[in-house]
């Protein structure tokens, strides 16, 4: 069943027309996913086509959830107007809105989850790779891929990957599918310090999740997003989980790229969330290069 | 991005932050000017203080051996040679590290009679994602320690983002802190200022340490912030032409400021192994696997989702501008990159840069054959490593050779 989204999940892209964007809607395209509309405010009525697909543009979201029956988004509008793109997402209802856009302002962030409390849509993101929940064909085509992430890495499965960092989390599932294992849902979070879904919630989906069978949570200095995951694992936890935190070596104070990840007043250090993983019984991958194997392990 | 004190305190009073009353000074003659404006309405004791990002000003020493970076006068003669002291000379820190920060501005300001300290802060709670004040009777000394050890001694507001700071919330503070009757009035004040100038500015964290009861020249008591630290949301600055100008960069590594030209994100680190990798999260996991085998990484540098060839050159000469590299770590997940296109990119750098120190290149992803057969066929004597473990492995034995 995967989780947040399957292979007939209708996709629309908002800010497709933009070089990220229309790079990203081709390559979902390609990989078989349902993308069934592009909005971008002024091109309403125009066609975005590639390879065969002729897929139609609106002005608004509502539009095209009204003509198109499309439920998930993907958000490629710049920073500046990304939060707004987020919001208007929500507004037209739709259940799942990822936002891949990297930059946005914090204030934004804290006013669009204000804003959007209490309302039916999920965020996932911002500053995110995605979600991709793979198909059956070959390199796992004709799956859901939402986002920036390789399709072709994936294989239909039964191990749930959730990370902040994107290419931590093609590691990941790069070192499952070369050994044979399959994904049934693989989830990037993002980056950022305001973020709409937590390792937590999506922890809580695949251990609910009836085709999860084992999880990879990838977690990063900075915030206790991963604590609060480990302890309702420790409480709650039905399936094996394995973990790697980047960030051991990062020096306090210094953001390492992703605005989240930072030491800052002895929290969030590599320290604290590695030892909050052992207390909660969570295989740890010494080296990202040992995150399938340690959950491979213990299944 | 951080910025000055002064320039913290330049935004805080446009907001109705109460501040000691000072001028920041470039050059000793201004320094004179400040200091004769201090003295001459009233007060009987300034204070001279470095203006560096880096903290413990107060405990620190100068290369030539002048101590403390804070220093109080009690005549203009003496705030003067204060000054004169300061500019342009180099203050190490136990947080600027032994290299130390050179003092290109001071700030001369009144120092008031203290009569309390307290602390007070206002960021982001990432746990519920809303804006926290934290206020502690406990001023002027590490608040980390006071939260470590008596953690009852912290006050925690939350500020509904929609609403913005309500006065019963100010109200609320100021009794928990013990204040009353005309100071609580201006303390609530104050804490909507503090929080105002957080919300507006972007800022990622407003610290006010300490802030005071001072008795003022007329020998009235009032609230001030004596101290004041702002660190900004990098992603906001694209919205305040005036805190762009705040930028100092020399308070920034050169190497970093090169590195944010070409849009990778450089961050220098202590250890002899260089790593170019791309994303942030695999940067970061790049540098504890070095360190997991034994070695230390020299930087963090993440070059993104679509590294150029000009990008991958650019990195090679940032890195090998740090004379402690001894070794680099080329490691690459080419998701949707194209790796042939890194590939090439490696070979011309390395070409161009004329590179004799040890490369170890880790490269996966897409179209990974044609470029593992482009960096075979370079000529260049490259170490290639078959996962991160191995690449890693075989980086650090270079090193330890």
């Amino acid at each position: 069943m995967a989780i947040l989204v399957t292979p007939q999940t209708k996709l629309l892209v908002q800010g497709i027309t933009g070089e990220f964007g229309a790079r990203h809607a081709k390559l979902s395209l390609d990989y078989g996913t349902q993308l069934v509309a592009g909005v971008t405010p002024g091109k309403g009525g125009q066609f975005f086509e590639h390879g065969g697909h002729k897929v139609p543009i609106f002005d608004t979201v509502a539009d095209a959830v009204k003509q198109t029956g499309a439920t998930a988004s993907a958000v490629f509008v710049p920073p500046p107007f990304a939060a707004d793109a987020i919001l208007e997402g929500v507004d037209a209802g739709l259940e799942l809105v990822v936002a891949i856009t990297e930059g946005i302002p914090v204030r934004d962030m804290v006013r669009a989850k204000q804003a959007m409390a209490g309302s039916k849509t999920r965020l996932i993101g911002p500053n995110c790779p995605g979600v991709v929940t793979p198909g059956e064909g070959k390199d796992s085509h004709g799956g859901c891929r939402i986002g920036i992430a390789p399709g072709y890495i994936h294989k239909k499965g039964n191990i749930g990957v959730v990370s902040r960092s994107g290419t931590l989390t093609y590691e990941a599932v790069w070192q499952l599918t070369s050994r044979g294992v399959g994904q049934s849902t693989c989830v990037g979070i993002g980056g950022d310090p305001v973020n709409g879904t937590s390792h937590l919630d999506v922890i809580q989906l695949f251990m609910a999740d009836p085709e999860t069978k084992g999880i990879i949570m990838i977690g990063e200095i900075g915030g206790s997003a991963e604590e609060e995951a480990a302890e309702w694992i420790a409480k709650h936890g039905t399936k094996p989980v394995a973990g790697f935190i980047a960030g051991a070596t990062a020096p306090p104070g210094r953001r390492m790229g992703h605005a989240g990840a930072i030491v800052s007043g002895g929290k969030g250090t590599a320290e604290a969330k590695i030892a909050a993983f052992k207390a909660a019984g969570i295989g740890i991958a010494v080296t990202p290069s040992d995150m399938a194997d340690t959950l491979l392990k213990m299944m | 991005m951080n910025i000055h004190e002064y320039q913290a305190k330049q935004l805080l009073k446009q907001y109705g932050v109460v501040v000691p009353p000072g001028d920041a000074c470039k050059t000793v003659e201004e320094a004179r000017t400040a200091a004769d404006k201090i003295f001459g309405s009233g007060n009987k004791l300034a204070v001279v203080k470095s203006q560096i990002h880096a903290g413990g000003r107060g405990k620190g020493t100068f290369k030539d051996g002048f101590k403390g970076g804070v220093k109080l006068a009690k005549s203009a003669e003496e705030a003067t040679a204060h000054a004169k002291a300061m500019l342009g000379n180099t203050l190490v820190t136990k947080q600027t590290g032994p290299d130390g920060r050179v003092v290109s501005t001071v700030l001369v300001a009144a120092a008031e009679d203290i009569k309390k300290e307290f602390y007070l802060a206002v960021l982001l709670d990432r746990a519920n994602s809303r804006p926290l004040i934290m206020a502690s009777t406990e001023g002027g000394v590490d608040i980390e320690e006071v939260a470590e050890k008596s953690p009852e001694k912290i006050i925690k507001e939350h500020v509904d983002p929609a609403m913005g700071f309500q006065p019963w919330q100010g109200r609320k503070i100021a009794a928990a802190l013990g204040l009353k009757g005309e100071l609580a009035g201006q303390a609530a004040k104050l804490f909507a200022g503090v929080y105002k100038t957080w919300w507006e500015a972007d800022a990622a964290m407003v610290e006010i340490n300490p802030l005071c009861i001072c008795v003022g020249a007329d020998g009235k008591e009032k609230l001030v912030a004596v101290d004041a630290k702002i660190g900004l949301d990098d992603n906001a600055l694209y919205r305040h032409k005036d805190i762009q100008e705040m930028r100092d960069l020399a308070e920034e590594s050169p190497l970093e400021i090169e590195a944010s030209k070409f849009n990778l994100n450089y961050i220098k680190l202590d250890g002899s192994i260089a790593c170019l990798v791309n994303g942030a999260g695999l940067a970061m996991a790049t540098m504890d696997i070095i360190q997991h085998y034994g070695a230390s990484p020299a930087n963090f540098l993440d070059v993104g989702g679509g590294a150029s060839k000009d990008q991958v050159t650019a990195a090679f000469k940032i890195i090998l501008s740090d004379p402690a590299v001894k070794a680099i770590f080329v490691n690459i997940f080419g998701g949707i990159m194209d790796c042939n296109v890194i590939a090439t990119g490696i070979v011309a750098a390395v070409k161009e840069t004329g590179l004799t120190l040890p490369l170890v290149v880790r490269l996966e992803g897409n179209n990974v054959a044609a470029g593992k057969k482009t960096l075979a066929e370079s000529g260049l004597t490259l170490i290639t490593g078959d996962s991160m473990a191995d690449a890693a492995q075989k980086v650090v034995a270079t090193v330890a050779k």
